[in-house]
């Protein structure tokens, strides 16, 4: 049966658009904005058509598209989606118009900086989508060139820098995953993630691999701890995990402000997807050999990047660090589910939590960090370029609206209930705490430091005596207004009723936590 | 003393004064006829091994004599014509100051 | 099941929907907002009677008086999470409280805050700030609770913060969020395990909520690592939330410090409704707090509870103590309601969920009529706050004097006549038949006479005497003007408040007054209502269980304690603003040590706050060079490889190939120094040649 090719059209609607904006020159710089936002809303649209589609209770992936493509390699064309593929692709659809929205007041090569936009947007599609490990990792690797252009052009004084950085840094995590990748392939002659999966559920993709490539050496479980290692570094990178997350805070500080939104809103996705899609169906067994290193570090990134933020006098970094310390909570939840409970139904049933928690939070921060750059965008825009936390002071007395709609997003980051933020850790936190019960506690500090920083930022920008400089700062305009109240609905939408996207991911994450291997 | 040492070294004699007056002189019309000198003297050899030489009934010397002397009037025209070029050229025949083919 | 019963969430969602209007208001809708805020509120009350009079219906015909409706919420892998509220004696109290307390404190906000530019948000945040904590008190799941738990922590610190532009009123609105929080984290922790080890956090579902007995009975059954039973480990986590929301000793400090905002704010929420929201979480979860491990432990006081009780008593005393030598009319208060939120969590300890509760509730009333009667002196006076500049208000606002000498009495607990001395001696009575310990019992008796002794210090310097205020207009540097200043006429002489704020003042004073007579020991009808007893009138229970020596004895400190206070303050009037403090003449070190709280803001400053601060130096600079210093450091090794691979190519292959170009090309220079265009040079040449191969000849002629 021939279906519609959805996958492969929403990958291809950006592309498009970066086409037509390059051939459309940088005359008109309002078209060519315009038309970006366009084309990133048509991709909009069609990820909510996909979510309508979508079968909430079906298995497997939907959607599927196959094509052999290069059968000397066992490469193969193969999309679909299943509950954590949509939302992702959801994430990004909603993220990219943000970031663009972000971006309106770039004014050099503007037909450029939407195209490389777009074709993030397309790879960022491909990533999400992709369950042959061939194009997977074009896709992964391709959505750098587009960051790295990104930053580097249109970033702060020292965005050569950052850019390379963050160039080279993710670039010898996907290395050192490729290789792992080679060495399974060899093994196995499948780069095909299913495939793959099986074969680690019924316990035979190691021990080929091993066997394949033992080394004397190596006893067969120090080898197949290397590989997992090579696999792990290259996400472990993108997330970021401390200690590997030292590029993040210069990338995000120097971007331009839009770009971050993309960095933080979908591309940090890319990692913690990469764990769930490859890492847990392929190397449970290695992750729980090293979990307990592992919670180390989850922790580790959870409270030190929370006491980095609170160190920091950068809107923008202060961001960054809040961004690594909601991302470990995700890794928590990933880690916890790992850990080894012979079936013991009550304990699944706390993975299944864990495993909402992480998809709902990945969601959440998606949105509300990309929102809240986008604050710091419009504060930039009227500032010019100020953000330093020491630069401001009872701006409330004179934008009070802006005011009142960044301060829903810093609760929403805080995790204060009823806004989108707490749902998912409380899911965390909830799965997690039975499963790993001092990391879980330790990770709760966290929690607390979130909440110093978060009315530090506050209390010095916004509270206290208006200062001479800022007495004409402008108020939102009613089309930032206006744009802002889809966002911010959307953090109470999900507050309020979070079973808005549990009701779609339920089913993957209680796949996903079933499948792991348990023995 | 044979009849020939005799004429090898009145060859030799000459030779020695064609190289030293090629070698000594500044002017480049005495240094072509030092080297006439020496080009007489190598005709004199041949002339002098040809008549007291085993066959003196073949005429090699006097062929050879006339060849080398054909060749060096050639020669001198060819030279004196340089000469004559490089005079116009820079008002001089000081060999001194000729040294533009160097390498 | 009753109307009323399925939506009793409307009591606290109306209110929610009118700060959600309001808050899409413009600046200038003042009367919208107020009205709109009134309404919700008074629709609120209302229904909170009507759920009042179900549950007093229920019991009159035998029902069940504990109503639930649950809903789903969300789901997770195979289990919905559901949420719901509860009606039964507990709720049904508290909503009527704090919807009538509420609703006269809207009433004499629009009064207090006529003149704010900032009215609408004001309404905005307690219209919020009311909905949260009606959905803290309906709520059958912890979830639920701890979410409005949150959101009532959030209004706390916008209202704190009220008049942002004050850098104190921002710090102190952050440190109460900030010291809450502190407590709440180990809640979260503790509803997080609650919900691991019972599988819901539902309190009540027909035997299969958490607070049932099949659930208590297995959490009392699971023992942790660390020895103790799990529903011990979780009721003490659950119960450091409500130390940091009730102010309890250590983490009170953020309290006084929350006086910043506006008075009907503290009065509100920081004396009537959000910091007893701790003791009624105390009171929700009592089946958890009273667990026993053992069996036949009914006599013996669960761990939890001895531990409520401690920092009960502790705090009691403390505020008590600190509230003496206070100079600031509203953190007198603040240091008060402190102390009495220590005998609401001893009595809870000692004596159970109605004795706590029933101090909550006449604390309620007494007290937030005290701050109302603050804000009026406050407004009256223009916004001075120190009492040493106060003095003689007594004749210029009669009113409020009348209203605040009585909730002064019915704080210090006047024998008989007011609501405190019954919920008081309750409370000491049940201290004094603890089984595990005296000590709560002489440290709250010691404590009843300081409050005697303080609130009559407070009324003398206040309202008797004669008037001091013209010096502070004389030496206006000296004012510790808050910023209510700001916001009243510049009216200089003392005046009476508007009837707006006065009415809600008598109201209240009234309730102060009788609300004692519904639980005293004869007719303990308030007890019984709570416990779903039946309440008979029996005079002879003043004389069974030690009832009369202790309140005896306690009438006896009462009166001593004002004895003291006149003896001190009322006997000779105080002349000056300047006058050194009669008791602190005694041992100024500790009235100043008393005065500056015991310095807990300094030592906490010297070594929490900083331990914090230098924790995220540490982490900045573990960013910055060690873990960016590993990867320099990678990357400089690199580098360095790099630059050696360089060296190599430059000095070994490269020189090695250039070096033999290099000696053609000498070469060929040192061989065109032959050929130097000299004539006779070459000549030259030639005849040495010729010499040497003469000599050649010769020589092989020879051989």
């Amino acid at each position: 049966m021939i279906t519609f090719p959805w996958i492969t059209t929403l990958t291809m609607v950006p592309v498009v658009g970066a086409i037509v904006l390059l051939a459309l020159g940088g005359r008109n710089k309002v078209l060519v904005r315009w038309i970006a936002l366009a084309f990133s809303l048509v991709a909009l649209i069609l990820t909510l058509v996909l979510w309508h589609k979508f079968n909430t209770v079906a298995d497997g992936f939907q959607f599927q598209e196959l094509h052999t493509w290069i059968p000397s390699l066992n490469a193969e064309y193969r999309v679909g989606i299943d509950g954590l593929g949509l939302l992702m692709l959801l994430l990004t659809s909603i993220v990219v118009p943000i970031g663009m929205l972000a971006s309106w007041q770039i004014q050099q090569r503007v037909p450029l900086y939407f195209s490389l936009v777009l074709l993030l947007q397309s790879c960022l599609f491909g990533t999400f989508t992709a369950l042959n490990f061939f194009h997977w990792f074009i896709f992964w690797e391709l959505s750098l060139i587009p960051a790295f252009f990104l930053i580097k052009l249109w970033g702060g004084s020292k965005s050569a820098k950052a850019a390379m950085q963050f160039l080279i840094y993710t670039m010898v995590g996907s290395i050192a995953m490729l290789m792992s990748f080679l060495a399974i392939y060899l093994a196995t002659k499948t780069f095909d993630f299913t495939e793959l999966a099986h074969l680690a559920q019924s316990g035979q993709l190691m021990p080929a691999v091993v066997g394949k490539l033992g080394w004397h050496l190596f006893t067969p479980e120090h080898t197949a701890m290397v590989i997992f290692l090579g696999a792990f570094l290259g996400f472990a990178v993108k997330v970021p995990l401390i200690p590997f997350h030292t590029w993040l805070p210069s990338a995000y500080s120097e971007a331009p402000t839009g770009t971050t939104i993309l960095l933080t809103g979908a591309m940090s996705k890319m990692g913690l997807y990469g764990f769930l899609r490859i890492l847990l169906p392929l190397f449970g067994v290695q992750m729980q050999q090293v979990l307990t290193p592992l919670l180390w570090l989850a922790v580790a990134t959870v409270i030190l990047s929370a006491y980095a933020a609170l160190a920091q006098t950068d809107l923008k970094r202060i961001f960054a660090y809040s961004s690594i310390n909601h991302l470990g909570y995700c890794m928590l939840g990933i880690f916890a589910v790992v850990k080894f409970t012979g079936g013991d139904t009550a304990l699944t049933a706390q993975k299944f939590a864990a495993m909402n928690g992480v998809f709902l939070q990945m969601f959440n921060h998606g949105l509300t960090a990309a929102t809240m750059f986008w604050f710091v965008a419009m504060l930039e825009k009227r500032t010019g370029g100020l953000r330093g936390l020491n630069d401001f002071g009872g701006l409330r007395k004179v934008v009070p609206v802006f005011t009142g709609l960044m301060g829903i997003v810093l609760f929403s980051s805080l995790g204060l209930p009823g806004l989108n933020g707490f749902i998912g850790e409380f899911l965390i936190f909830k799965g997690a705490l039975p499963l790993v019960t001092w990391a879980t506690a330790l990770s709760a500090i966290g929690l607390l430091i979130t909440a110093i920083f978060i009315l530090g930022i506050l209390q010095r920008v916004f509270y206290g005596p208006l200062g001479e400089k800022w007495v004409h700062l402008p108020d939102l305009t009613i089309g930032e207004r206006l744009t802002l109240v889809p966002a911010i609905g959307l953090m109470f939408a999900l507050g309020l009723y979070p079973q808005l996207i549990l009701g779609v991911v339920n089913h993957t994450a209680i796949q996903m936590a079933l499948n792991l291997r348990n023995f | 003393m044979s009849p020939m040492s005799g004429y090898l070294l009145l060859s030799a004699l000459l030779f020695s004064i064609g190289l030293a007056g090629a070698l000594t002189r500044r002017n480049a019309i005495l240094v072509l006829i030092g080297i006439e000198l020496m080009l007489n003297a190598a005709n004199l050899n041949f002339i002098a091994f040809w008549r007291y030489g085993p066959n003196p009934e073949a005429l090699t010397g006097v062929m050879f004599a006339i060849f080398s002397i054909s060749v060096a009037a050639a020669e001198a025209a060819v030279g004196l014509s340089i000469i004559l070029a490089v005079y116009r050229h820079s008002k001089t025949t000081n060999l001194d100051k000729m040294n533009s083919m160097k390498g | 099941m009753n109307w009323i019963v399925q939506n009793l969430w409307l009591v606290p969602a109306l209110p929610i929907l009118a700060a959600g209007i309001s808050a899409l208001a413009k600046r200038k809708s003042r009367v919208l907002a107020a009205s709109l805020a009134i309404g919700s509120m008074a629709i609120s009350f209302l229904l909170s009677l009507w759920a009042f009079a179900h549950v007093l219906w229920l019991r009159n015909h035998g029902e069940a008086s504990l109503q639930i409706f649950d809903f789903r919420w969300f789901q997770f892998g195979n289990q919905w999470l559901s949420l719901g509220w509860v009606l039964n004696p507990l709720t049904a109290v508290m909503l009527v409280m704090v919807t009538f307390v509420g609703l006269l404190i809207f009433i004499y906000s629009v009064g207090y805050m006529a003149h704010d530019e900032n009215f609408t948000r004001f309404f905005c945040f307690l219209a919020l700030f009311a909905g949260a904590m009606l959905g803290v008190v309906i709520a059958n799941s912890l979830l639920l609770l701890f979410m409005c738990w949150e959101i009532v922590g959030l209004t706390s610190y916008l209202l704190i913060g009220f008049w942002y532009s004050n850098p104190k009123a921002a710090a102190a609105g952050k440190k109460a969020f900030i010291v809450t929080r502190i407590g709440d984290i180990p809640f979260f922790l503790g509803m997080v395990w609650l919900y691991g080890q019972s599988g819901t956090l539902l309190f009540y579902n027909g035997g299969a909520g958490c607070l049932e007995p099949s659930a208590i009975n297995y959490l009392v059954a699971q023992t942790t690592t660390i020895g103790i039973c799990a529903a011990t480990g979780i009721a003490l986590l659950i119960f450091c939330g409500a130390v940091g929301k009730s102010g309890q000793f250590p983490l009170h400090v953020w309290l006084p410090d929350a006086m910043e905002g506006p008075t009907p704010v503290s009065a509100l929420i920081h004396a009537a409704t959000m910091v007893a929201a701790g003791v009624f979480l105390v009171a929700r979860v009592y089946p958890l707090m009273s667990a026993h491990a053992g069996i036949a432990s009914v006599l013996t006081t669960s761990t939890a509870l001895q531990a409520v009780t401690w920092v009960g008593s502790i705090t009691a005393l403390f505020g008590a103590l600190i509230a003496v030598a206070q100079y600031d009319i509203k953190r007198i208060l603040a240091y008060s309601t402190v102390s009495q939120l220590g005998y609401m969590m001893m009595g809870l300890g000692v004596g159970g969920v109605s004795v706590g509760m029933f101090h909550l509730i006449t604390h309620a009333f007494f007290k937030s009529l005290l701050f109302l009667g603050a804000g009026s002196v406050i407004h009256g006076c223009s916004g001075e706050q120190d009492i040493r500049r106060m003095g003689g208000l007594g004749r210029l606002m009669p009113v409020t004097f009348a209203t605040y000498a009585v909730g002064m009495l019915a704080l210090c607990g006047f024998p008989l006549l007011f609501s405190g001395f019954w919920s008081k001696d309750e409370i000491l009575h049940a201290a004094h038949t603890w089984n595990i310990s005296q000590a709560p019992f002489y440290m709250g008796a010691f404590a009843a006479l300081l409050t005697a002794f303080y609130m009559s210090r407070q009324v003398f310097y206040v309202f008797g005497g004669k008037s001091r205020l013209a010096e502070e207009t004389a030496d206006l540097s000296h004012s510790l003007a808050s910023p209510d200043t700001t916001n009243h006429h510049g009216s200089s002489a003392p005046h009476e408040s508007p009837a707006v704020m006065t009415i809600p003042l008598m109201i209240l004073s009234v309730f102060a007054l009788l609300l004692g007579f519904l639980g005293t020991p004869a007719w303990p009808w308030f007890q019984s209502f709570l416990e779903d007893t039946q309440a008979p009138l029996d005079f002879s229970a003043f004389s069974t269980g030690g009832m009369l020596p202790v309140m005896l004895s306690s009438s006896v400190i009462v009166l001593l304690g004002l004895t003291i206070g006149w003896w001190f303050y009322g006997r000779k009037p105080i002349e000056s603003v300047d006058a050194p403090d009669n008791v602190g003449r005694l041992s100024p070190s500790i009235f100043s040590a008393l005065g500056n709280a015991l310095y807990f803001d300094a030592i906490y400053g010297a070594t929490f706050v900083k331990l914090n601060t230098q924790l995220s130096k540490i982490s900045d600079w573990l960013d910055r060079w060690v873990w960016n210093g590993a990867v320099q450091t990678v990357t400089q090794i690199v580098f360095g490889f790099a630059y050696l691979d360089n060296f190599l190519d430059t000095h070994v292959v490269n020189s090695g190939f250039d070096g033999g170009c290099q000696g053609v090309s000498r070469s060929g220079q040192i061989l065109s120094l032959l050929q130097a265009g000299r004539i006779q040079r070459y000549l030259k040449i030639v005849a040495g040649a010729l010499i040497v191969f003469t000599i050649l000849l010769l020589w092989k002629a020879k051989i």
